[in-house]
């Protein structure tokens, strides 16, 4: 460890770190603007200047940029000469030549680097007289807001979104004084991980639009601690609530999960938590169809009356909490528990656990993904089924930069000079899916294939691995990239709803670890808790099994579950007739609720707490950021109180969140660190519960005062050791109690390397979460067979589901932004059975389907394997598309264009809308 | 098909052949098909005298760039024209050896001449007028360019007797 000096102090700092980054680990504030954690240093910005002396004697120095010089041992540096501090201070100035004085109505206020920066370098007075430039700004979608005029080019955003995220519709124009960040024209950013701009850029260009409609300041949020339930990744947010909404999502550090990036579904796809469409009171289906609202109590004891003695099952839920799942099972017995997949997906899923389980690979955190040196994708789309991973994947194929930027001696955070050594040499992806990917940019192969076709490849190089080449040429050579690797990864999962494919992944893992390779597994599952509920159910009873015997069913109990996701209508229809009284409980209107006897209002992920698994097996917990309107209970509520009320000797005897944890830990091995989780109800860090709400949090006791004059009581949190209060510390606690990130000075996001333990190292106290999955012994062998599954007839297509970022998954499909960025639902045909069909992208194609037709608008793919057509999942209009069935198609000559605005390609790319201005400073 | 509907297809062919064999010429020579952005940009703006957005488009999908890719090329250099320009644009120094030398005089005069200032063309379209910084001719002094022509030991009875059968001049 070399020892520096910096101001007489003698620091001892990590070898080849530099200054920018030595000082901020020993906490000496010195300001920077340019440089970022994950993305390293170009020296574009000047801020980060000191002074560096020759030797001892040398009482001159010499201004150097801190994030640009390696610390050398004996180096001796000042922040507070003189020449450093006016500077650092003239630089400030500069930036400020340009930059309006509108931080009163600029979104980043009370959050903003800037703001932070020019007080820390102490600069207060302008000087500067002259006309400031004034820029033309972008209509950029509806997420991202665009305001150009306050841009300091530090080139934070370009690089983020091109060279970390690998976006290439936004890029810095023109030159000298008036640099410009934006697009070619007008119209919605292409990239799935836009938001990140609304963190990374320093100033307020970028901003959160949707916050923008209700407004609040980061100083006025409650926030807490919680875990996106957008997809199964379980990246950690900071979700901020004011009056009773959910107003914006940010980004909460992990440094084994999401670091510090989130994609769009996960930053905008909470919207649905302020929807009309919540429901606030229980439902009493009354005999003509319609609802009438009941309290709580009411609701309970009418469902206590109707089960107390009579015969209860239950369908649980792979977007609820682990806590509710265990909860409903334990009433029911495991017996007349239906884990809440659809068959084919719990058959799929199950696998995954079972594998998962017993493996002796090790199933990844994303850190660990990004360590790999050869990645093998078998199946998936993962920038659109586990978008963070893709992102993290992203970053996985610049280790060979990595690797040369070793041999040259350049240190790895010198990110201008490795991106231009290395330029296109990327570690090796291979790509194997039916359809084109978004990650098809940067792998260095590609192989077109049916699911089946997939497994069989899968287990060619699996053999290939062992020893056995096959006649697959293709699967031999991948074999070898793999076995020319360390840490080579294999990334599939439950697209398909293909055991083979899942199965064959499981075999390479294998094989390679076998080979004595650090063999990584990572499978994408479909949704929050697709993987918690797997593993709490091991095999369980089918939802189609339980509506086989609905009749024998007295009562059924339906868990944060929207059947007509999973079930055909004709099951619902069966349901419906077996006389079975339905007990549904969820947190959104949908069709299935519309034929429950019951409806009980449950809280969002936003007003409840719960465990959820993500696919990396890690146990994470979350934390209610308000409390639940109306009448609204977390659904582990509910799931205490009507079996209490139906006598459950068992569930009667627990009251507290912890105790359900515990309980659920005590259940089985496999879930005995769920305690560990997340410090009990009794943990205080210095004495103190946590405060969700910062100290400077404004207008407590006149919130509600157009209710009522007097200040109302803060709610009590009796479940968890933070308060729905000012009054509490946010400080030194464990991570996975952090609701939000502030220091002294530090008001913006960057905030957060004062939580952290070394800069962009784990944050003091450990990573949040507890991994439930380590490696075990088992060797896995694909079984897939080489017999041809299917038997194609002419003219018909295998349908292959395209997961989309905005629009496939149920709950946030139904916020505003998310549902105009999905679209319409629509079938994506190979150019040449295009042109057989006489269509092109947005002519209309009729889809028939087990006797159905559809007709569904025309997207065109550049990459297809023989036979495969693809099909928007999850999206309304094509639920009863089963994965991997037939269907024949037929140009729709009745078809009207629907969008002729919304062209083609992957992401949409959409004019602005007629009445849109293009500053919102007119 | 409307504007927007044209961006993401293809648009190599709004490339005539000759431009296409010129750029190919330059492809020859380098690794990266991007890196031949500033010839290809250069070519296109010598058969056309700008590069509008449609040009930009085409260059950009020849060149398997994104059209933010090579915008942030094209507007990084000031003798790329993004906007169109007269038939000869001129481009005036303005720099520390002419502006000892009088420059300032003279571009007065210029102005005053062609009835336009920095950025604006002739209502005729014969002149663009474009400030420059240094020509590399300071011993000459002051200078400007017209077109190719780079004209030196500039004075007001020279910029006269240049421009004297001007039309546009008091135009606009
Ligand atoms: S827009 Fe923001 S991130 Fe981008 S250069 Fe300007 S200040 Fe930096
Ligand atoms: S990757 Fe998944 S968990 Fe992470 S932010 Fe996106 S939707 Fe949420
Ligand atoms: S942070 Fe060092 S130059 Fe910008
Ligand atoms: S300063 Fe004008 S040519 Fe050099």
């Amino acid at each position: 460890m070399p020892t520096i000096y910096v101001d007489g102090q003698q620091l001892s700092v990590k070898e080849g770190e530099n200054i920018l980054e030595a000082c901020l680990n020993a906490g000496i504030d010195l300001p920077y603007f340019c440089w970022h954690p994950a993305m390293g240093s170009i020296g574009s910005c000047r801020q980060c200047a000191v002074v560096q002396y020759q030797n001892e004697e040398d009482t001159n120095g010499r201004i150097v940029m801190g994030c640009m010089t390696p610390v050398t041992e004996g180096a001796r540096f000042s922040l507070s000469a003189d020449k450093g501090t006016e500077f650092r201070e003239a630089v400030i100035e500069s930036l400020m030549l340009n930059h309006p004085h509108d931080c009163p109505v600029c979104a980043e206020g009370g959050e903003c680097h800037l703001q932070d920066m020019t007080v820390m370098v102490g600069h207060r007075d302008r000087r500067y007289k002259g006309l400031k430039n004034t820029y033309r700004n972008q209509y950029l979608g509806p997420l991202i807001s665009h305001e150009m005029n306050r841009c300091i080019t530090c080139y934070r955003c370009e690089r983020y979104y091109s060279d970390y995220a690998g976006g290439t519709d936004l890029s810095a124009q023109a030159s000298h004084d008036h640099v410009y960040f934006g697009r070619h024209e007008a119209g919605v950013l292409e990239s799935e991980f836009s938001g990140n701009l609304v963190e990374v850029c320093p100033t307020g260009v970028f901003t959160d639009k949707p916050l923008l409609k209700h407004y609040s300041r980061k100083w006025d949020l409650q926030s807490a601690p919680s875990i996106c339930t957008g997809c199964a990744v379980g990246c950690n947010i900071a979700p901020g609530e004011r009056y009773g909404k959910l107003k914006r999502v940010h980004n909460r550090f992990n440094h084994e999960v999401n670091g510090y990036f989130l994609c769009d579904r996960g930053r905008f796809g909470s919207g649905y938590v302020n929807s009309p469409l919540r429901l606030d009171y229980a439902g009493l289906r009354k005999l003509d169809g319609s609802f009438q609202a009941i309290h709580q109590q009411a609701a309970v004891d009418t469902a206590a009356e109707w089960i107390k003695g009579k015969k209860v099952a239950a369908i649980g839920s792979p977007r609820a909490s682990l806590e509710a799942n265990y909860l409903l099972r334990e009433w029911v017995g495991k017996e007349n528990f239906a884990a809440g997949f659809s068959d084919r997906e719990g058959q799929v899923v199950h696998q995954i656990a079972a594998i998962l389980k017993t493996t002796n690979a090790l199933c990844p955190s994303i850190k660990q993904m990004e360590a790999a040196d050869a990645i093998l994708i078998l199946g998936e789309d993962v920038t659109h089924t586990a978008p963070r991973v893709a992102l993290g994947l992203r970053q996985a194929v610049r280790n060979k930069a990595h690797q040369l930027a070793e041999q040259a001696g350049l240190p790895k955070w010198q990110d201008a000079a490795v991106r231009n050594l290395a330029q296109d040499q990327r570690s090796p992806m291979i790509i194997v899916s039916p359809l084109d990917t978004r990650l098809d940019d940067i792998a260095s192969e590609l192989v077109s294939l049916g699911a089946d076709d997939i497994a069989l490849f899968g287990s060619a190089v699996a053999q290939a691995i062992a020893g056995q080449p096959s006649d697959n040429s293709m699967a031999n050579r991948v074999a070898e990239l793999l076995k020319e690797a360390e840490r080579p990864l294999i990334v599939s999962g439950s697209s398909l709803l293909n055991n083979a494919v899942v199965e064959s992944a499981a075999a390479i893992a294998s094989a390679l670890k076998d080979s004595d390779r650090q063999a990584m597994l990572s499978y994408c599952v479909p949704e929050a808790n697709s993987l918690g509920v797997a593993l709490l159910t091991e095999e369980s009873e089918s939802i189609a099994g339980l509506i086989a015997r609905a009749s024998e069913i007295d009562v059924l109990v339906i868990l944060e579950n929207d059947l007509q996701r999973r079930i055909s209508p004709s099951q619902i229809d069966q349901l419906r007739s077996a006389g079975a009284k339905l007990i549904g409980l969820d947190v959104l209107e949908n069709e299935l609720l519309s034929i429950c006897d019951l409806v009980l209002p449950a809280a969002s992920y936003a007003e409840a707490e719960g465990t959820l698994v993500s696919s990396e097996g890690r146990a994470q917990r979350y934390y209610p950021v308000f409390t639940p309107a109306a009448e609204r209970m977390p659904s582990w509520k509910w799931l205490l109180d009507l079996p209490t009320a139906c006598g459950h000797s068992e569930i009667s005897k627990l009251t507290h969140f912890d105790q359900i944890v515990e309980a659920c830990a005590a259940s089985c091995e496999l879930f005995r660190p769920l305690t560990k989780v997340a410090p009990d109800q009794g943990f205080r860090s210095h004495g103190l519960k946590i405060a969700r709400k910062t100290h400077r949090y404004s207008g407590r006791t006149a919130i509600n005062a157009n209710l009522s004059v007097h200040e109302p009581q803060q709610p009590i949190d009796h479940e968890s050791p933070l308060t729905f209060s000012m009054e509490g510390i946010n400080r030194d606690q464990p991570a996975s109690l952090t609701p939000f990130y502030w220091s002294p000075g530090w008001n913006s996001n960057q905030s957060l390397q004062k939580f952290q333990a070394e800069v962009d190292g784990p944050l003091r106290g450990g990573s949040a979460g507890q991994r439930l999955l380590e490696p075990q012994t088992e060797t896995f062998k694909s079984t897939a067979s080489t017999t041809n599954h299917f038997k194609m007839q002419p003219s018909q297509w295998q349908l292959v589901p395209i997961y989309r970022v905005h629009g496939s998954e149920e709950l946030s499909a139904v916020t505003e932004e998310i549902s105009e960025l999905a679209g319409e639902a629509f079938i994506a045909l190979g150019a040449v059975v295009a042109e057989k069909l006489g269509v092109g992208e947005g002519d209309g194609v009729i889809v028939s389907h087990f006797g159905d037709d559809q007709s569904l608008e025309v997207k065109i793919l550049t990459r297809v394997a023989k036979n495969c057509i693809g099909y928007s999942a999850g999206y309304a209009q094509t639920l009863d598309f089963r994965v991997g069935s037939f269907a024949t198609l037929a140009k729709d000559p009745q078809w009207q264009r629907r969008t002729p605005q919304l062209i083609a390609t992957d992401g949409g790319n959409k004019r602005p809308p007629n009445d849109w201005q293009e500053s919102l400073h007119v | 098909m409307n504007d927007a509907q044209m961006i993401q297809t293809d648009r190599t062919g709004l490339l005539t052949q000759e431009e296409i064999r010129q750029i190919d010429a330059e492809l020859a020579h380098i690794p990266y098909k991007s890196g031949a952005a500033i010839d290809a940009l250069k070519i296109v703006q010598a058969h056309r005298g700008w590069v509008s957005d449609e040009s930009l488009q085409a260059i950009a999908s020849y060149l398997e760039m994104s059209a933010e890719e090579l915008e942030g090329v094209a507007t990084f250099y000031n003798l790329i024209y993004r906007r169109p320009v007269g038939e000869k644009v001129i481009l005036f120094c303005d720099s520390v050896s002419c502006w000892i030398c009088g420059c300032d005089k003279i571009k007065a005069k210029v102005s005053e001449k062609l009835g336009i200032d920095y950025g604006q063309t002739t209502a005729d379209n014969h002149y663009t007028l474009l400030p420059v910084p240094c020509l590399g001719a300071c011993d000459r002094a002051p200078v400007m360019m017209i077109g190719d022509d780079l004209v030196t030991h500039l004075d007001e009875e020279k910029i006269d007797q240049l421009f004297s059968d001007n039309q546009s001049g008091g135009d606009q």
